[in-house]
């Protein structure tokens, strides 16, 4: 417990200490050093402390234990990137190269400040095992990072950052209307809705408020998600962030608004009627992916692409989840594949914007000449996103075509297919051409520090598609067996 | 307990037909003042603490903060009144007339427990609609800021007529939410006014989709 609360403690003070340091190196150390602590003891708190079941507020057990190594492992790596990327940003005014106007970054202090709070508030997302707190956690993630996408303070990321801080709020406002009418489904008695509450009293529900609550909290937290067709804050977000700001709202952020839709759906599975959610899920699953498909189909922005992709892969998740059975495995699998190979598509394409300075894809040519090692990287991203066979995302996506045509579902599967196919066309027609042709500009020396995540991460990438460490494929099978109304 | 709720009510009609933005901020602040006594009148028999608090620290944020913060925002960016809404304002009053039936509407159908007031409800959901109406139809930034407030007044207010016991803790984050997203709102009106030299919402469009597709016509948007 008190571990627990170091955690979620920890980077929320520093982060609001950081806003006082004026010395640039001492406050970007203070960060990695945070990023580090947060890693180490999420690994302690995960697999080497006892899960504790009648812990009320915040507690661990196997579904938030692979959430937090994600999200912990994923921070640390983007604040490597991400401590290049502020030393290299100039502090004064300049010219800005996208719409003509002048640019003027917001203090770095605020910046980093945010990234804290941000991943004390993931942390808490993840870890609350109380509806309410949950909720709260989550409205938190999207107020720390409204400051980092309009880190920039340009027309673009201020339309970007308002559009996404008036929708997600709305959305989870929405959200927090069916955490109330989950308050009118308890039984005589019962008066708090801890996840434990509402497991051990599950067969005493009123089923008809759950029902109308998970309607209303799959619209709330689908909003904060992406999914389609509440997505439209998530290209624009997502677009003009600065790079390491995608790569966590893609990575780490994403999952914890889907992990808010999952506890819901673990009350549901307890109380038995999970296939009412499981209709839900599998409609706004192919949804997304559909709606996400057309959009890719001639993108002309590469981070745009980048934003789709992820509405796509959010809905396989969910599609996944309405699956349900194997599919809750494969669904779980895809997430921590579309997380690794997300962060190092955003990650790359921040090298890229660094050099062309510009996110129009025709503008860029020629990039295995000016950069070969991020064009390696931009290419394996590539091959691992649309789902080639060495890559992990491959393993997970055909786990849940798999799932579906066990099941019988075969018009999510043949839709499924169908939409993978549009969207391997749509990401294939933007990114080879950017890496392929004749270079314009003259070779340029790559700097160690924003490599290294992105390689660190096609690794591991590659890695999960080829052998799935043993103590993770243990972990996710016990998620998915909780998820599913098991213990622990 | 039922005047706050028909004030809660009056106040929503009165802000879908003011343009003054001081005025509508205002009238907000009124309504955060009733609604954060909401709570201490349901439970007058078994007050405690944690509702006299939770009361306080309402009135404080919903009530004094916030509209004096969205008051300086008006002052420094000269934000004028909102001239040509989506929908007129006396159009507006009259489809808050509709709305008010419509939350009546929903509220009777929902069948709820004995324990939870049915005016209450009514003016929870005719809060939350209003914001949600406020939102699509005006033009201003700080009209939308308004309407989110409204529409959170409004869940807040669903929050009191269920009578669901949160820990203290919960509803303070809650309110402290509610508080820090206006406040970055109200920070992020600044950058935009000075960006744009406007505030009007449906005039951002430096975000258009721009698909090869649309531009050679062969899908309609």
């Amino acid at each position: 417990m008190t571990l627990l609360l170091i955690l979620i403690l920890m980077p929320f003070i520093t982060g609001i200490i950081v806003y006082f340091i004026k010395n640039n190196p001492a406050r970007r150390l203070i960060w990695l050093l945070v990023a580090i602590a947060h890693v180490i003891l999420t690994i302690k708190a995960a697999y080497f402390t006892q899960y504790l079941l009648a812990e009320q507020w915040i507690g661990m057990d196997s579904l938030s234990a692979l959430f937090l190594s994600l999200t912990s492992f994923l921070f640390f790596l983007v604040t490597i990137y991400g401590i290049g990327y502020v030393s290299r940003e100039p502090a004064e005014q300049r010219p800005d190269s996208e719409t003509g106007g002048l640019l003027h970054n917001a203090p770095e202090s605020v910046f980093t400040g945010s990234m804290l709070i941000f991943l004390a508030s993931m942390t808490l997302a993840i870890l609350s095992r109380h509806l309410g707190l949950q909720w709260v956690a989550i409205e938190t993630t999207t107020l720390a990072s409204a400051p980092l996408i309009y880190y920039h303070q340009n027309r673009r990321s201020l339309e970007a950052a308002w559009k996404y801080l008036i929708l997600c709020s709305v959305g989870i406002a929405i959200a927090l209307m069916g955490i109330f009418f989950i308050g009118l489904s308890l039984p005589q008695g019962v008066h708090d809705i801890t996840l434990l509450d509402l497991l051990q009293n599950a067969g005493k529900l009123n089923h008809k408020w759950l029902e109308l609550a998970f309607v209303l909290m799959l619209v709330g937290y689908g909003t904060k998600m992406g999914l389609a067709p509440m997505h439209n804050w998530l290209p624009d977000a997502h677009s003009e962030a600065p790079s390491p700001v995608s790569a966590l709202l893609s990575g780490a952020l994403l999952n914890c608004a889907f992990l808010g839709i999952l506890r819901i759906q673990q009350v549901f599975y307890a109380a038995g009627i999970a296939s009412f959610g499981q209709d839900l899920l599998l409609l706004f699953g192919l949804i997304s992916i559909g709606t996400a498909a057309i959009f890719l189909l001639g993108q002309t922005d590469y981070k745009r692409m980048l934003a789709y992709s992820s509405v796509e892969h959010m809905g396989i998740l969910t599609l996944g989840m309405g699956i349900g059975g194997l599919g809750v495995f494969g669904s779980l699998l895809q997430m921590i594949n579309h997380s690794i190979v997300k962060v190092i598509l955003f990650l790359t394409a921040g090298n890229i914007h660094s050099k062309f300075h510009t996110k129009n894809a025709s503008d860029v040519k020629g990039l295995s000449k000016v950069m070969p090692v991020t064009a390696g990287l931009w290419f394996v991203g590539f091959l691992a996103i649309v789902g080639s066979p060495p890559f992990g995302i491959f393993v997970s996506e055909f786990t849940i075509l798999r799932a579906a045509i066990l099941k019988h579902l075969w018009v999510a599967a043949i839709l499924f297919s169908l939409f993978l196919v549009i969207a391997f066309i749509g990401i294939t027609n933007v990114i080879l051409p950017m890496i392929f042709g004749p270079a314009k500009m003259r070779r340029r020396r790559e700097t160690f520090v924003t490599l290294i995540s992105a390689i660190i991460l096609a690794v591991l990438a590659l890695n999960m598609g080829l052998w799935i460490p043993g103590w993770l494929d243990e972990v996710i099978r016990r998620a998915a067996v909780l998820l599913e109304g098991g213990m622990n | 307990m039922n005047t706050i709720c028909i004030i809660l009510i009056l106040s929503c009609l009165f802000i879908l037909g003011s343009s003054r933005p001081r005025v509508a901020i205002r009238v907000v602040a009124i309504q955060g003042i009733f609604l954060g006594m909401l709570p201490i009148v349901r439970s007058l028999h078994s007050l405690s603490l944690a509702i006299l608090i939770l009361a306080f620290s309402g009135i404080l944020f919903k009530g004094i903060v916030l509209p004096l913060l969205m008051q300086t925002v008006v002052k420094q960016t000269g934000i004028q009144r909102e001239t040509d809404p989506i929908v007129p304002f006396s159009a507006s009053i009259l489809i808050g007339v509709v709305l008010l039936g419509l939350s009546v509407w929903i509220s009777t159908q929902m069948s709820l427990p004995e324990r939870v007031s049915l005016l209450n409800t009514v003016s929870a959901m005719f809060l939350i609609l209003v914001g949600l109406f406020l939102m699509i139809t005006r033009r201003k930034a700080l009209m939308q800021t308004l309407a989110y407030l409204v529409m959170e007044n409004g869940v807040y207010a669903l929050g009191v007529s269920i009578s669901l016991d949160f820990p203290l803790i919960v509803e303070l984050g809650i309110l402290l939410d509610v508080f820090v997203g206006v406040f970055i709102m109200g920070n992020m009106l600044f950058h935009l006014d000075r960006e744009f030299q406007h505030t009007d919402v449906d005039r951002f469009t430096e975000l258009v989709e721009t698909n090869k597709l649309n531009e050679s016509g062969e899908v309609k948007p």
